[in-house]
């Protein structure tokens, strides 16, 4: 295990600048979520430190030391590709034993097969493990290709969506299983995700990309309750930041443009009466859709609420979080 | 009930379809099979009108194929002594006595020589070349492959001159190494875009995987790239070496006493001693076999595409 960092590192492919300037240091030990839409340089920033592609410009260090004239096999690190993930010709047990057998490796054939059961019985797919891998579904695919990062015992794990294909249930269980490998083997992580849940239970840190920059950097719950801009905010929360004119409900603090509201920043029962527009019951949480005037503004409705659509409601913002012309906060 | 399906074909156009290639499998077998069997047939049987479907098969042409014979006198052959072999008694029945060996065999083995030794030249600089073209940045790629296709563009027989000249100074004139030579540069184009298809097919996500996981590009190449391409491989080198294999203006041209081929060999039979059906006729059967056994080996590469599904879309 070892501390990443890329220091200033850019990357273009042609006309598209696909990471810009991005200095981010994975601490050893820690867990760390790249949050951005597609396009925004996620999984470029996984594969420039798995050494598959070079960068432009800027530094990568994995352990301290500078790793750019590495190959891919030297810097010791696993990656879980969202596709394409295992070998089509060999059996799912030769898929694991794949990397152990590879020539940095020098493993004896029992110690193999040792570690392969292993991590097999982990990811319940002990069962599977003479199939063919084309031979397996969709999640079973993608648990054997976690697997066969987890056979090692790498620097870091790189993640690229890796549970995106799996359906609820799977992928519930597999993040409390990477979470307890993070925690058993104090493994460093670095996962790119578009779930909001994932990112929020698994992660120590989440850095949020922009169009190849670097816009926030720091723990799941800084980077809900603090955000540096409206970009940063709409990416975490369900449901998501209601934005509004800054003066949508009175005098706004001076350069503010838009107000950003979370469920926890409307007070409910006294302000400006909005009407209930529809009602959302989605067991754990009711979600309110309300409409002040010409914004829709959407919240949680307490649990015991008996509102219905049509009834009104008087809401005032609390501790709001307030935005400049640019989208970044006051 | 039945069930209905919009995938599976109806057992009517099953039928049909199947008669249509039994039909079309017995039209072209049946030039295959008259060559067999006029191969076990007697000189007579061999030309007789109207032609014998039912006779008596012998070795005969077998053995006139591999050996060269004189005639000899009915009191020159009682002088002799017994037959060593089977060979023997059947060309002493006809007054004849073995004088050697012929060059079939030599001939058969510098078609193998040649035919095999070109089309693993051809794969092998093919693979290699295609999945450079494939996977990396080379300066003029659209270029460099279209002048690799455009040496197809014309038959290879308009160069025939210089190429004689050519190799005529070179000294690879009636060599093995000049016809592997010859023919890997006729197929290596052929080789070089059909390979280069197959590897396109492969994601790259596959050798990525194997460089992460330790592996260096070659390795990667040898125990991820080329398993997959298995059905590409296996598909061009039939091809090519059926070329290699049956190409005879080439083989006339530059082959003579040494690295002659069987096609231009074969003919040559007709001319020693009378027209010699049976023998030309053994000599294309044993012909056949090689490409026949190779194709019939890696008919499995060719129905099957391993890597069929192996992919999450």
């Amino acid at each position: 295990m070892a501390e990443v960092r890329l220091s200033n590192v850019s990357k273009a492919f042609g006309a598209t600048q696909a990471l810009s300037d991005v200095s981010l240091t994975i601490p050893d030990g820690a867990f760390v979520v790249l949050l951005g839409p597609t396009g925004a340089g996620k999984t470029t920033t996984l594969r420039l430190i798995a050494g598959l592609e070079k960068p432009d410009a800027g530094d990568i260090a994995i352990g301290g030391a500078s790793v750019l004239a590495d190959t891919p096999a030297e810097r010791d690190v696993a990656m879980v590709f969202q596709q394409y993930s295992l070998y089509p010709h060999l059996t799912v047990r030769e898929n694991l034993a794949f990397p152990l057998r590879s020539p940095m490796m020098n493993w004896g054939e029992a110690q193999i097969a040792a570690r392969v059961a292993e991590v097999a019985s982990v990811l319940r797919i002990a069962h599977k493990l003479d199939n063919k891998a084309t031979r397996l579904s969709g999640g079973e695919m993608q648990r054997v290709s976690i697997g066969r990062a987890l056979v090692r015992n790498p620097r870091i794990y790189l993640m690229d969506e890796p549970l995106s294909s799996l359906d609820a249930k799977l992928r519930a269980d597999l993040r409390v299983e990477l979470k307890r490998i993070h925690a058993e083997l104090g493994a460093t992580f670095l996962y790119v995700t578009h779930d909001q849940i994932e990112a929020m239970t698994m992660a120590t840190h989440v850095g949020v990309l922009d169009r190849g920059r670097l816009v926030q950097f720091g723990t799941p719950r800084e980077i809900y309750e603090n955000p540096v801009s409206t970009y940063v905010a709409s990416r975490l929360g369900q449901p998501r930041i209601t934005l509004l004119p800054a003066d949508a409900f009175g005098p706004a603090p001076p350069g503010a443009v838009q107000i950003g509201l979370r469920p926890e920043h409307i007070q409910q029962g006294s302000g400006q009466p909005a009407t209930v527009r529809r009602l959302e019951h989605l067991g754990d949480q009711t979600r309110l859709h309300l409409q002040m005037g010409p914004h829709e503004i959407v919240t949680l409705a307490p649990p015991d609420s008996r509102l219905a659509p049509g009834d009104t409601l008087a809401i005032q913002p609390q501790t709001p979080l307030w935005f400049d012309a640019s989208g970044n906060r006051l | 009930m039945s069930s209905y399906s919009v995938t599976e074909p109806s057992a009517r156009s099953k039928s049909v379809a199947a008669v249509l290639v039994v039909l079309y499998a017995v039209i072209t077998l049946l030039p295959l099979l008259w060559i067999i069997s006029t191969s076990f047939k007697t000189g007579p049987d061999s030309i007789s009108y109207p032609p014998k479907a039912i006779f008596s098969p012998t070795v005969e042409g077998y053995v006139n194929l591999f050996t060269n014979r004189t005639r000899a006198t009915t009191e020159q052959l009682a002088t002799m002594p017994p037959p060593a072999n089977f060979a023997e008694e059947i060309v002493r029945k006809r007054n004849e006595v073995i004088t050697g060996p012929s060059r079939f065999g030599e001939r058969f083995l510098n078609s193998v020589i040649i035919g095999f030794g070109s089309t693993f030249l051809s794969i092998m600089l093919g693979t290699l070349a295609a999945y450079a073209f494939s996977r990396f940045k080379v300066p003029l790629k659209d270029d460099l492959l279209f002048f690799i296709l455009s040496t197809r563009m014309m038959p290879p027989i308009a160069v025939a001159i210089p190429i004689f000249l050519m190799y005529r100074t070179l000294g690879l004139s009636d060599t093995h190494l000049g016809m592997i030579l010859l023919y890997t540069g006729v197929n290596i184009s052929l080789a070089v875009w059909l390979l280069k298809g197959f590897i396109d097919e492969i994601p790259r996500e596959y050798e990525e995987a194997a460089l992460i996981d330790g592996y260096t590009r070659f390795q990667a190449f040898r125990q991820v790239v080329l398993p997959q391409a298995a059905t590409g491989i296996a598909s061009t080198a039939i091809f090519c070496l059926i070329f290699a294999w049956n190409e005879y203006a080439f083989a006339v041209l530059l082959t003579s006493g040494n690295a002659q081929t069987a096609p231009p060999f074969i003919p040559t039979i007709i001319g020693v001693g009378g027209q010699d059906w049976p023998a030309v006729a053994a000599g294309a059967t044993l012909f056949l076999l090689p490409v026949m056994i190779f194709t019939i080996l890696l008919r499995k590469h060719l129905l099957r595409g391993i890597t069929f599904g192996a992919v999450r879309k």
